[in-house]
């Protein structure tokens, strides 16, 4: 663990010098990277740890930035306040459909069906709703200055970013060596074993999805005030939560690196290929490449990459104990 | 409200609801005997609108004759996708067939887009805009055709399902993976087969929708959901199921528009799926589990 | 006052009575034995005293408390738990992972939890393989995975569900040694088991059960002379030849 630990930090200064030395262009690249990875833990939290299968963290992405974003606009509240509100409408929400969802015992395909239904109902909603923007989408307002949460050029951004990445991280390690993060895995596991135990199966899956969707909420708001426009195709869709689990899923379920190597892995390959083959009148080989890629992960590493360096990196660090 | 206008959205809901069942079939049919979501069902709508679109431009046959082409292609792509990809995901855990059948979903989808292109096309038939009257109320023609030929195709799928020895033991395979075994038929190219029959029915349907509307990459995202929340309705691998939850979303959608804006109408099959899953997760007509 | 009380207890599955009108009582620091053929209702009985079913009618009494309705969560933090037949461990999860979720159960901190779970552990003879992934175990050691897991929740009772089935006899023999340990140490057990030398050699008193009736109680050696318990696994054409 000591090593895994000091890997971290050197990783970590690295990355906090590393605008130093590159362009603002790779810097928009590494911001996507580190938002796709937080992305991809906060959904990581419910279905990669804890079981249940979201389709559709779209909707708390979509909330989290839509309530940021109108608290900011029609009262001025600054979106590092308005983050939490709507990761708390987030929340609700979450905890709503899996209130509906595992009080009535949906499980696999049944449950998925209801994130993606759920997810649905959010963006046609938000479609329809004047004040969001109806069909032309929400402009946000740029008005640069720190607590607007707007700001020129990538560097803040950057920072920003990679703040939430390590918050994702400690978050997610500190879960992993607590009570509820042994029940989560243990309902991935089995649930009837982990019930049998004493594992309240419904209590901690709630806490699962409520601690989900707020923080993918959080990200939402930094979506927003980082692209600012929001339009329900481009931040609700199906194919936006889509994009949150591939990477986990790529990189390793259920492993706390493993949306980060995912991240790092595919964000940079997306954006080369979108922006070359685009050029090239290849507009959707990327999302080609990506589904290929999904499959291939499926097929042949269904333990994500991760699981394979750890195979590779074992006999160089011996047997880990219990962590 | 006007009587005539909800006799009139019942009977286009009803029509546009026989393509539905036929997509569903296709759905159903391959949940009920391998226990996966073809989360592709909606790219393979597209494949087979765009091959009769194809067929159309180059030799001017018209969608309701060049079904059977886009139904045959279907197979063969549904037979490959399960060959290559969803027979080896079988015995994996539900999260990861779901991913795979993403990632299916997600080639052809925008191998459709690469082949075809981005735009919309809206195709003219020589009765694209006739109709006929029955008593007050008015039937579009594509849409009656479409119609008639989906219960037809179906009919010929339930017939096919129910005399042919390979029919008789998909049946027996969705009954039974075991039993199917023991019978000692070919399972994998029962399942081959099996989600060939299901891409072909919406293969097929893709055909009969191409004279109602445009014809793009993306035409077949909001069916798959249709189609999921059909499922869900009639009970998961049931195929009567499928048929008869199929007319139903088809009208509730319909009539639906009658309070809320068109664009909003999937809210209401979402609304009915989501209340299925919750009251009666087997579905109308799933008996067993 | 017993530890277990069952009074009248029915479970039916569509027409089918799985457990019926089955009564019988288990005091603290007892062993005893449930028996009976395949399809006897055996297991749904432990699904219905647990709380994995519901019961149709009848009482279910531990400790004193009507745990009729509970869910099996809470069943266990009562203080009773049971095994699986089919052994569920978590299998991508090592042996110590295993045990300490079960450990939780009553340990007030993770540290305590940790301690629980290494004693536990040694005591079930595993200590070798704490760090291994339970999916690499033998089936053995999945046996002893998962009475090590239910003892972690520190139960006064102990329901076990054909903890024996499939293991060579050394190994059911270390395992009736442990058992007696357990048991000694205050733990109550109630068992469902087929292997006869393991059921005699701990139990003093057996409930069989038939059909989801409880045909017959006794001690184990006067039980297997019964008339119906003998027509009841070999049909009565055996049992009359026999009298």
């Amino acid at each position: 663990m000591k090593i895994i630990y000091s890997f971290l930090s050197i990783l970590l200064l690295i990355l906090l010098l590393l605008p130093n030395f590159v362009s603002d262009y790779i810097l928009g690249i590494f911001v996507l990277i580190f938002f796709y990875a937080y992305m991809g833990q906060s959904w990581n939290v419910l279905t990669g740890y804890a079981g249940p299968i979201s389709l559709g963290h779209s909707l708390y992405l979509g909330i989290g930035a839509y309530i940021s974003t109108k608290l900011a606009m029609s009262f001025g509240v600054t979106p590092w306040i308005g983050m939490w509100v709507g990761g708390l409408g987030a929340a609700l929400v979450g905890l709503a459909i899996g209130f509906l969802g595992f009080r009535f015992g949906l499980k696999g395909v049944y449950f998925v069906l209801l994130t993606i239904a759920f997810g649905e109902i959010g963006r046609l909603t938000v479609l329809h709703l004047k004040p969001l923007g109806h069909m032309m989408g929400l402009f946000v307002d740029f008005k640069p200055g720190f607590v607007n949460f707007h700001f020129r050029g990538n560097l803040p951004y950057y920072y920003i970013a990679l703040g939430f990445v390590v918050f994702s991280l400690i978050v997610v390690r500190a879960l992993e060596v607590s009570k509820w993060g042994r029940y989560f895995v243990a309902l991935r596991e089995d649930e009837d074993a982990a019930e049998s135990l004493g594992v309240n199966v419904f209590k901690y899956k709630m806490i699962a999805i409520g601690i989900s969707s707020f923080m993918t909420a959080l990200g939402g708001t930094f979506y927003a005030n980082y692209i600012f426009y929001l339009h329900p195709t481009s931040v609700m869709s199906m194919w936006v939560s889509i994009e949150i689990i591939m990477r986990p899923i790529i990189g390793g379920l259920g492993t706390p690196f493993g949306p980060l190597i995912g991240s790092f892995l595919l964000t940079p390959l997306s954006e080369i290929a979108r922006s070359y083959f685009t050029k090239a009148g290849l507009e959707g080989i990327h999302i080609v490449i990506y589904g290929l890629l999904l499959i291939a992960a499926v097929l042949f590493f269904p333990g994500g990459i991760f699981a394979f360096i750890k195979k590779i990196v074992k006999p160089i660090l011996g047997e880990s104990k219990e962590i | 409200m006007d009587l005539n206008l909800i006799l009139q959205l019942t009977t286009s809901g009803f029509l546009l609801g026989g393509v539905y069942s036929l997509i569903a079939l296709g759905l159903s049919l391959i949940f009920g005997v391998m226990k996966v979501i073809n989360f592709a069902h909606g790219a393979m709508l597209v494949w087979g609108m765009y091959i009769a679109f194809t067929l159309m431009n180059w030799t001017g046959i018209d969608p309701f004759f060049s079904f059977a082409v886009s139904a045959a292609c279907l197979f063969v792509l549904g037979y490959i996708v399960q060959r290559t990809v969803v027979n080896r995901i079988m015995t994996f855990h539900e999260s990861m067939q779901v991913i795979a059948m993403v990632g299916v979903m997600m080639v052809l989808e925008n191998m459709a887009q690469l082949i075809w292109g981005p735009d919309p096309h809206s195709p003219h038939t020589k009765y694209s805009l006739s109709t006929v009257w029955l008593g007050s109320v008015m039937i579009d023609i594509p849409r009656l055709l479409a119609f008639i030929l989906a219960i037809l195709i179906a009919a010929a799928v339930f017939v096919f399902l129910k005399y042919t020895d390979i029919g008789k033991s998909i049946r027996a395979s969705a009954d039974n993976r075991i039993g199917a075994l023991i019978v000692g038929a070919n399972v994998n190219k029962v399942y081959a087969v099996c989600f060939g029959v299901g891409a072909a029915c919406v293969g097929a349907a893709g055909s009969l929708l191409v004279p109602l509307m445009p014809v793009s990459p993306h035409t077949g995202f909001p069916f798959k959901l249709t189609s999921f929340a059909i499922v869900i309705l009639g009970g998961m691998g049931s195929l009567p199921g499928a048929m008869i939850g199929g007319l139903m979303i088809g009208v509730a959608e319909s009539l639906g528009t009658v309070f809320i804006p068109s664009s909003l109408k999937q809210v209401i099959s979402f609304g009915i799926m989501v209340l299925i899953l919750l009251l009666r997760p087997k579905g109308l007509f799933g008996g067993k589990g | 006052m017993p530890l277990l009380e069952l009074k009248g207890v029915n479970k039916s599955f569509g027409g089918l009575k799985a457990v019926s009108q089955v009564s019988f009582e288990l005091n603290g620091g007892e062993i005893l034995g449930i028996i009976g053929p395949n399809g006897a209702g055996k297991t749904t009985l432990f699904n219905v005293i647990t709380g994995f079913l519901k019961v149709d009618s009848g009482e279910v009494w531990f400790n004193g408390e009507n745990i009729v309705g509970f869910k099996p969560h809470q069943v266990c933090q009562k203080g009773m738990v049971r095994t699986f037949q089919l052994v569920k461990p978590f299998v991508e999860l090592t042996v110590f992972e295993n045990v300490v979720v079960a450990a939780l159960n009553r340990a007030k901190t993770i540290k305590e939890a940790r301690e629980k779970t290494i004693r536990t552990i040694d005591l079930v003879g595993l200590k070798e393989k704490t760090n291994t992934l339970s999916s690499g175990l033998t089936l053995g050691h999945r046996k002893r995975l998962e009475l090590a897991r239910a003892l972690a929740t520190e139960p006064k009772l102990l329901l076990l569900d054909e903890v024996m089935a499939g293991l060579t006899p050394t190994e059911v023999d270390e395992l009736i040694r442990l058992l007696r340990e357990v048991n000694h140490r205050g733990v109550t057990i109630l068992l469902i088991e087929h292997v006869m030398r393991g059921l005699m050699a701990l139990s003093k008193r057996v409930v069989v059960l038939n059909y989801g009736q409880k045909i017959a109680e006794g001690v184990p050696g006067e039980v297997v002379k019964d008339r119906q318990v003998i027509e009841a696994y070999l049909g009565e054409e055996f049992a009359s030849d026999q009298s």
